[in-house]
């Protein structure tokens, strides 16, 4: 029987499966815990694109929801003060993204909590015009909460020369350990719903498709009962495989199209938003409230209390650990999850940006020793993309550049597959990531 | 505030991923070692406690060479021991040897296998031929007189005569010829043929490692639930042997050469097809190419045995598909993601 109802899952070819998903860790904590900083870290970069102008200067008075950087050329994002106060400085700030400094906003709260003049009005989203509603996509700052963080009126303009037929909304969270979105989605269900049609009819869009992994069976059904009577809207359960929430195994699973590793969805007519993104596009469209906070899983087994919080942008990761009750002997501090996520040098520095779903605290973090390749093949089949990790991985190592472009190396996803399951423990994604660094370098060379 | 950027020490920094699976060269070694002891045991039943003393040898050999060459490699010694591929090798080069061998050439062989076929190419994961076969190989041309006339064979009254001999041998260090037989596959071995049974369980002359069907099977089989080994290695190997018994000319020298059954139980080839053919290092990284290789392999040992001199043909077949490994690799390349479906639309 299980296995009959395995094999309709939808999914992809290659990945892996995680022996340890550690979602029970936070997965059925409801309470969603808020949390408010006394200072906070705003980036103009917390997007993937040009950075945002500041808009402010130290010693100015901002309020919640307060535009203080503003966009700059088409793919930027706007962002928004994220709480009530002063801004103490400009300065510029280790990115916990990028390990560099880079200008951020920092704003000591002051005890008045209340939205500025222009956000927090209710609208009515029936009559609202496509036009509007990307605008108000645009003016919130909302980008890509799956970690992407591409600016998502960006998304909303494809080129003239391409149809969008299918919106398709990731509700897969196939990274271990995150349940952000399984909170969001079991507790607010049909904003997300209203979210993804505001998107659809921003688009002229006729269908969606949502996937959910199967290990979300309860939100499958909650989602099921809301959309039921909308036959434009499909959902379906996915199997349980990483990395199934990626643009292009989702596609695959539910679409069953196939496009390049470099392409954008769009090539096959179809654009991806997660959960958490639809759900800030219905807060900013209907209550013109920018994006100003975000749910965060702090888990591992660094922290005491593992569990979901409610986290207003550039909060500093210690406060957030501190809530969780960190523990004294962590060593690893994760942005993000256990596959794609970021770890931090520093956790005096580190403080939240957009695309923060997550953070890990590990306590047990290994180093692990690596081996020559023993040909085994495993990463070849797990690699979503169809490329050699083996095979990259030993001419990165080698510093052969030309031999790792003709391999490829480019439509590298970095998605970590190859890395978990190597048996001889080589740092492959961390050979790939080190060779297009130097590549880049290269280039800018020449 | 100045020390913002500065690293807490505690703090390990690294890149993605940050978890790993729990499979690591040492857990496949170990495993495959565990998967040979039944071939191992069988091997001692039918031929008698003399072959522990050569397994023993041999890997004994293979772990010393290692650690010296290691040393003087300025490897970690106590790493790449722990990893447990030498004794996988010792063990594989013992199973291909003969019962009745002199000492020396389990020695031989299995330090030629490791300083030579391993280390001359780097060592673990480098090595283009499998070590255990390409010593077989080279104590083929270098003790031919003791490879090819000096199998045991104690059909009859088993344990009793082993004891026997064993301790005949222990007497004045010489085989004795009343008792060694050719493998059955040997075309000179007649018009001696054993019941299927016979074949099944293992107790017919052969290699120590080779002869019993079962054993492998159930060494065989553990490996696949592992999925340290693809299944259709094996499968694929055994069955264009299979097929390619029948379909080829009858040969007349013996009633049962034409005898499927006969060729996969009787010779080394499920040792070759589990545990040689399967070897991750020296075979291709991707499945289509692993299809091929089992399939070159399969061919061409039955061709080595139906139209060479030579009675045995699975280790000379899987090192020449070893040596085309490379090759194989070039043109079965993973389709990249995304570039067929192009011309649908
Ligand atoms: S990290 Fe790159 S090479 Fe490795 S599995 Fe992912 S896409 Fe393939
Ligand atoms: S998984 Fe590791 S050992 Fe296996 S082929 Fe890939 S790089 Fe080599």
């Amino acid at each position: 029987m299980l296995t009959r109802v395995k094999s309709k899952l939808k999914t992809f070819v290659g990945g892996i499966h995680p022996a340890d998903d550690g979602k029970s860790l936070t997965r059925d904590r409801k309470e969603v815990t808020p949390l408010l900083p006394k200072t906070v870290y705003l980036f103009m970069s917390q997007h993937i694109g040009a950075p945002a102008k500041p808009m402010v200067k130290k010693g100015d008075i901002v309020k919640k929801g307060q535009l203080i950087g503003e966009l700059q050329g088409f793919i930027s994002a706007n962002v928004h003060a994220s709480v009530s106060g002063k801004v103490v400085d400009v300065i510029p700030w280790p990115h916990p993204v990028t390990g560099m400094k880079s200008p951020a906003v920092i704003i000591e709260r002051t005890e008045d909590d209340t939205w500025a003049e222009g956000t927090d009005i209710v609208s009515d989203i029936d009559s609202i015009s496509p036009e509007e509603i990307k605008q108000r996509i645009q003016w919130a700052g909302i980008v890509g909460l799956g970690g992407a963080t591409f600016p998502t009126h960006v998304k909303l303009t494809p080129p003239k020369d391409k149809t969008i037929d299918t919106i398709v909304m990731n509700g897969a969270e196939c990274e271990p350990f995150l349940t952000c979105d399984y909170r969001l989605m079991m507790d607010k269900p049909h904003e997300i719903i209203q979210g993804l049609r505001l998107v659809m009819k921003c688009l002229g869009c006729r269908k969606a498709h949502i996937g959910i992994e199967e290990n979300k069976e309860d939100v499958y059904r909650l989602f099921k009962d809301i959309v039921s009577n909308d036959p434009n809207i499909r959902i379906d359960l996915l199997e349980v495989k990483y990395p199934q929430g990626a643009e292009h195994q989702l596609i695959k699973a539910l679409l069953n199209r196939e496009f390049k590793p470099t392409q954008l969805p769009l090539e096959v007519g179809a654009i991806v938003v997660n959960v958490g993104t639809a759900f800030a596009v219905y807060e900013a469209v209907k209550f013109k409230k920018p994006l100003i906070q975000r749910i965060i899983t702090v888990t591992g087994n660094g922290v005491e209390r593992p569990q979901n919080f409610l986290v207003r942008l550039g909060t500093p990761v210690k406060l957030l650990l501190e809530a969780a009750q960190v523990t004294p002997d962590v060593n690893k501090i994760i942005f993000g999850g256990p596959m794609m996520g970021i770890s931090q040098a520093s956790i005096d520095a580190a403080v939240t940006v957009k695309g923060t779903g997550g953070i890990l605290v590990q306590r047990d973090a290994h180093q692990w020793e690596s081996h020559a390749c023993i040909r085994c093949g495993r990463c070849v089949d797990s690699c979503p993309y169809g490329l050699n990790p083996s095979e990259l991985s030993i001419v990165c190592e080698a510093k052969e550049f030309n031999l790792a472009l003709e391999n490829n190396i480019m439509e590298c996803k970095e998605c970590g597959c190859c890395s978990y399951i190597c048996p001889a423990k080589r740092p492959i994604v961390h050979l790939i990531k080190f060779a297009k660094a130097e590549i880049a370098k290269q280039r800018v060379k020449t | 505030m100045e020390n913002q950027s500065q690293k807490d020490a505690a703090l390990i920094v690294s890149a993605s991923p940050h978890v790993r699976d729990v499979d690591s060269i040492p857990r496949i070694m170990w495993a495959v070692i565990l998967s040979l002891i039944p071939a191992g045991i069988a091997g001692i039943f039918t031929f008698g406690y003399y072959c522990i003393y050569v397994v023993f040898l041999s890997c004994v050999t293979a772990v010393v060479t290692e650690a010296v060459i290691v040393w003087l490699r300025k490897v970690s010694v106590v790493n790449t021991m722990k990893d447990g591929s030498a004794i996988v090798t010792g063990i594989l080069l013992a199973y291909t040897l003969p019962p009745g061998v002199p000492w020396y050439v389990p020695v031989v062989g299995s330090f030629f296998s490791i300083a030579i076929v391993k280390h001359t190419f780097g060592g673990l994961g480098n090595n283009i031929w499998n070590p255990a076969l390409a010593a077989r190989a080279f104590l083929q041309v270098a003790y031919p007189a003791v490879l090819n006339s000096d199998w045991r064979v104690l059909t009859e009254h088993g344990m009793h005569k082993i004891v026997h001999s064993i301790a005949k041998i222990g007497a004045d260090g010489k085989l004795v010829d009343a008792i060694t037989r050719a493998t059955p596959l040997a075309k000179e071995s007649g018009a001696e043929t054993y019941r299927l049974a016979e074949l099944f369980i293992g107790n017919i002359p052969g290699c120590i490692g080779e002869t019993s069907a079962i054993a492998l099977l159930l060494g065989g089989v553990y490996l696949i639930y592992k999925r340290y080994i693809k299944w259709y290695v094996p499968a694929l190997y055994v069955a264009t042997v299979f097929v390619m018994v029948l379909v080829l000319p009858p040969r007349t020298v013996t009633p049962w050469a034409n005898n499927p059954m006969y060729h996969i139980f009787a010779g080394g080839l499920l040792l070759g097809a589990f545990f040689m053919a399967t070897d991750m290092v020296t075979t291709p990284l991707t499945s289509r190419g692993l299809i091929i290789f089992a399939i070159g392999a399969g061919l061409l040992t039955a061709l080595i045995r139906f139209y060479s001199g030579y009675p045995e043909g699975v280790c000379y077949s899987i090192l020449l598909m070893n040596t085309a490994t490379p090759l194989i690799d070039r043109f079965t390349k993973p389709r990249l993601y995304g570039i067929k479906k192009v011309k649908k639309g």
